[in-house]
C-alpha cells in the first residue's frame, strides 16, 4: 500500500470513527432500555432530535445575547439539551410505557410508533419544517500527516466528538458498575420481581433509565448538530435506526456492545461510502448486521439467550 | 387524608407543571432562519395553554375513569380468578354478526346513493390495507414472527406489475398471480438467514430488508426508474374490456359494449370491487388455512416452539411458508396499487408504512381478520376525518395510538380462539 493510499484509508477511519461515536452514544439508549424492559424504544431516534433541537435553539439564544466564548457556549447548549431532553425522555416513559408494563409485547412498540410519529410532527408543526441551519460552531482542525497530493485530517468537532464520547463511556461504565444506581439497574436488568421484592424501587429506576438514555441521546444531537451544522425534524427516524443496528450489531442489552457496534456501523458506512459507493450504504450496514446475526444470534457481545421450557 | 378530588388535582397541577417545563424550548421558543442566520422567536402565552390544556385533560380522564371504575365496582363481582366467559363468546357473536354486517356494507357501498368518487377513492384504500393487515397477521398475528419491513413485499408486488406491464406488455390479471409468487418467493428468501432468529432480533432484520429493498428500488436506475418510479402502468380490465374514455389499442370499452354512458366512476367502482374480491378471497383463504396442518402448525409455533419441536412440528417449514404466504398476500396488495395509482416511486414505501401496517395488525388484536378490518379503517379514516385539523391531524393520530394501546393492551379484539378445540374440553371452553 502506498502512503496515498494509506492517507485516504486513515482519514477515512476517522471520520468514521467519529460517525461512529454518535451512533453509539445513541445505541446506549436502545440498549438500556432493552435490558430493563426488553422493549424497543422506536421513539429513542425522535429523543435525540429533541436534543438536536434544543441545542439549535440554545445555540441561537446565546449568539444573540453575545456569548462568544467557545467552551462556556458549548458548556450551556449541553445543559440546557441534556436537562430538556431528559425531561422528554422521562415523560415519553411516563405516558407511553409505563401504563403497558405486562401488557402483551407488541403493545409497548405500537405505542413507541405512535409516540414517535407524535413527537415527529409535534417538533414538525412548532418548529417548521425546514431544515435549521446552523453557523459553525467550531472551526478548523489539525493535520495530522501530510504527504504529498493527500493530506490527514482530523477537524477539531471531530476530536471533540471522539473524546467526549470516551469521556462519556467511561463515567456511564463506572457509574453502572459502581453506584447504587447501577446495581439497582443490573438487578431490574435480572429480575425485576426480585429487585422489587428485595427493596428496589423498580419504577423509579426505569424512569432514571430513560432519563440516562435520553441524556446520552442529547448529547448525540448536540455533537451532530455542530458536526453537520444543519438539523431537521426528520433527523431522528435515520440515526434511531443506524443506532437500533448498532445495538443489535453489539448485542442488545450490552453497554460495551452497543459502543463497539455503533463504531463498526460507522466505519462501515465510511469506508463503503469511500471505497464503493454512497448510495448503498446502509444496505452495508444490514447486510454486515444478518451476516453477523446469522452466525451469532444475540450479536458480537450478547449473551446467549437460554431457553427454558 | 386527602380526597380522591383532591388527589387527581394535585396530579393534574404536576402533570400541567411538566408539560409547560417541556414547552419551553419547543413551543415558547422557536427559530426562524433570516439572512443573519438563525433567530429565536418567543411565544409565551402558548407555553400556559399547554400546561392547562394538560392539566384539564389529566383532571378529566382521571374523573372518567373513577367513574367508569365505580360503574364496574356497582356490577356483581365474579369471583376472584375467574374471568367472565361469557364475554368470550359475545365477543365471538359480536365480531361474527360485525363480519356479515360489514361484508354486506362493503358490497353495497358502490350502488348506495350517497357513495361518489371521494368514498369509493377512501373505501379502496381502506381494502388495500386490509389486504396488507391480513397479510401481515399471517406473519405477525398467526406465526407469531415479528415483521418490521413488511412493506417490501408490498413493493416488491407493486414494482413485478410495474415492471412487468411496461416492458414485456403484460395486464393485470396475467401479472397479479406472478406479482405475488414474486413476493412469495422473497418471503421464503428472507425467512431462510432468520430461522435461529428469536423476537427483537426479527424486527431489525426484517426492518433491514424492508430498508434494503427500499434502498435498492431506488438507486437501480436502469430497472427500477430510481426516485422518478415507473408510470404508464396499464389499468386493469374486465374480460377484455377497458374502463378507459378511449381504449387502447385492442381494447373495447366498458361504456361501448354495455350502453351505460361513460363516467369515470365506473373505473373507481371497477376497482373497488377488485380490492374487494382480493380481500375476501385472502379473508376465506386465511380461514380455511387455519383450520389445515399448516395453519395449526403456525399457531402452535406462535404458542411455545419448543413444544411444538418436540411433538414433530417442523419449525422450518412452518416459518418459511408463514414468510411465503404473508409476502404473497403483501405482493397481491402491492400489484392491485400499482393497477390503481398507474405510477410506482419508492417514496410509496417507506418505513412509516410497516410501521402502520404492524399498528393495524396489533391495534385490531393480534390473529384477529375483524380487527384487522377495523383497524384499517382506523388507520385510514381517522387521518381523512382529521383533514379539518389539517396540521394537527398526525399528532392526533399519534396520541390515539398510543391511548388505544393504554386502553386496550392487546387490542380491540383480543382474544385468542384456537381454531380447534377437542371435545374433551368442551365444558370449559363453553
Amino acid at each position: 500500500m502506498d502512503a496515498s493510499a494509506l492517507g485516504t484509508f486513515l482519514q477515512y477511519l476517522i471520520n468514521g470513527l467519529a460517525l461512529g461515536a454518535i451512533y453509539g452514544l445513541i445505541a446506549i439508549g436502545y440498549t438500556m432500555v432493552y435490558g430493563i424492559i426488553r422493549m424497543i424504544n422506536f421513539a429513542h431516534g425522535e429523543i435525540y432530535m429533541i436534543g438536536a433541537f434544543v441545542a439549535v435553539t440554545t445555540f441561537s439564544i446565546l449568539a444573540a445575547a453575545g456569548v462568544t466564548s467557545v467552551p462556556l457556549a458549548l458548556l450551556l447548549v449541553l445543559v440546557m439539551a441534556i436537562a430538556f431532553t431528559a425531561a422528554y425522555g422521562w415523560t415519553v416513559e411516563r405516558v407511553a410505557y409505563r401504563p403497558l408494563r405486562g401488557a402483551p409485547k407488541l403493545a409497548p412498540l405500537i405505542s413507541a410508533i405512535g409516540m414517535s410519529i407524535l413527537l415527529q410532527n409535534y417538533v414538525m408543526q412548532t418548529q417548521g419544517a425546514r431544515p435549521k441551519p446552523l453557523a459553525p460552531v467550531m472551526n478548523g482542525g489539525v493535520t495530522l500527516w501530510q504527504g504529498d497530493g493527500f493530506a490527514v485530517n482530523v477537524s477539531y468537532i471531530q476530536l471533540f466528538i471522539i473524546l467526549l464520547t470516551v469521556a462519556l463511556m467511561l463515567g456511564f461504565t463506572q457509574m453502572i458498575n459502581r453506584t447504587a444506581l447501577g446495581r439497582a439497574q443490573r438487578a431490574c436488568e435480572q429480575d425485576r420481581t426480585m429487585a422489587g421484592l428485595l427493596g428496589i424501587n423498580v419504577d423509579r429506576t426505569i424512569s432514571l433509565t430513560f432519563v440516562m438514555g435520553a441524556a446520552l441521546a442529547a448529547v448525540a444531537g448536540v455533537l451532530v448538530t455542530m458536526y453537520y451544522g444543519v438539523i431537521d425534524f426528520y433527523i431522528g427516524f435515520l440515526a434511531g435506526m443506524k443506532a437500533f443496528t448498532a445495538a443489535v450489531l453489539g448485542g442488545i442489552g450490552s453497554l460495551p456492545g452497543a459502543m463497539l457496534g455503533g463504531l463498526l456501523i460507522g466505519l462501515i458506512e465510511a469506508f463503503f461510502t469511500g471505497y464503493v459507493s454512497g448510495a448503498y450504504k446502509d444496505v452495508a450496514s444490514f447486510s454486515v448486521l444478518i451476516l453477523v446475526l446469522v452466525f451469532r444470534p444475540t450479536g458480537l457481545l450478547g449473551r446467549p439467550d437460554i431457553e427454558k421450557v | 387524608m386527602a380526597t380522591p378530588i383532591q388527589n387527581h388535582l394535585k396530579a393534574s397541577i404536576i402533570a400541567g407543571l411538566v408539560a409547560m417545563v417541556l414547552a419551553v424550548p419547543f413551543i415558547g421558543l422557536y427559530t426562524v432562519s433570516t439572512d443573519q442566520g438563525l433567530v429565536v422567536q418567543t411565544r409565551w402565552p402558548w407555553v400556559l395553554w399547554s400546561g392547562l390544556i394538560v392539566l384539564g385533560g389529566s383532571l378529566a380522564i382521571a374523573l372518567v375513569r373513577d367513574v367508569l371504575a365505580a360503574r364496574r365496582a356497582a356490577k356483581p363481582k365474579l369471583a376472584a380468578g375467574t374471568k367472565p366467559k361469557r364475554d368470550d363468546a359475545l365477543t365471538a357473536k359480536l365480531s361474527k354478526g360485525f363480519a356479515i354486517g360489514i361484508t354486506l356494507f362493503a358490497i353495497t357501498l358502490p350502488f348506495m346513493p350517497f357513495s361518489d368518487r371521494y368514498i369509493m377513492d377512501v373505501g379502496t384504500t381502506v381494502l388495500i390495507y386490509v389486504l396488507l393487515g391480513m397479510g401481515l397477521n399471517v406473519t405477525v398475528g398467526l406465526a407469531g414472527l415479528l415483521d418490521l419491513g413488511f412493506v417490501a413485499f408490498y413493493a416488491i408486488g407493486a414494482y413485478s406489475f410495474a415492471i412487468l406491464s411496461t416492458t414485456l406488455g403484460w395486464g393485470f390479471w396475467v401479472c397479479l398471480p406472478l406479482s405475488g409468487l414474486i413476493a412469495a418467493l422473497f418471503g421464503a428468501l428472507l425467512s431462510m438467514p432468520i430461522l435461529r432468529l428469536r423476537g427483537d432480533y426479527l424486527a431489525i432484520v426484517t426492518l433491514g430488508f424492508g430498508e434494503i429493498t427500499r434502498i435498492v428500488i431506488l438507486n437501480w436506475q436502469s430497472f427500477t426508474g430510481g426516485p422518478a418510479g415507473i408510470s404508464g402502468i396499464p389499468r386493469p380490465s374486465l374480460f377484455g374490456l377497458s374502463f378507459d374514455r378511449r381504449p387502447p389499442d385492442g381494447l373495447t370499452s366498458f361504456h361501448e359494449v354495455t350502453g351505460i354512458s361513460f363516467a369515470t366512476e365506473h373505473r373507481l367502482m371497477f376497482l373497488y370491487m377488485i380490492a374487494l374480491t382480493l380481500v375476501l378471497a385472502a379473508a376465506w383463504v386465511i380461514k380455511r388455512l387455519r383450520a389445515l396442518p399448516i395453519g395449526r402448525a403456525w399457531e402452535a409455533l406462535r404458542e411455545d416452539e419448543i413444544a411444538c419441536r418436540s411433538l414433530g412440528i417442523n419449525p422450518v417449514a412452518s416459518k418459511v411458508s408463514a414468510y411465503a404466504v404473508g409476502g404473497m398476500l403483501g405482493g397481491f396488495a402491492g400489484c392491485f396499487f400499482a393497477a390503481r395509482q398507474g405510477f410506482v416511486s419508492p417514496e410509496s414505501f417507506t418505513f412509516m408504512e410497516s410501521a402502520l401496517i404492524l399498528a393495524i395488525v396489533v391495534l385490531g388484536g393480534l390473529g384477529s381478520q375483524i380487527g384487522v378490518v377495523i383497524a384499517a379503517l382506523f388507520i385510514v379514516l381517522l387521518p381523512e376525518v382529521g383533514r379539518e385539523f389539517a396540521d394537527f391531524r398526525m399528532i392526533v393520530f399519534g396520541i390515539a395510538m398510543i391511548a388505544i394501546m393504554v386502553w386496550r393492551p392487546g387490542g380491540l379484539l383480543s382474544q385468542r380462539v384456537p381454531t380447534i378445540r377437542l371435545s374433551s374440553q368442551k365444558g370449559d371452553a363453553a
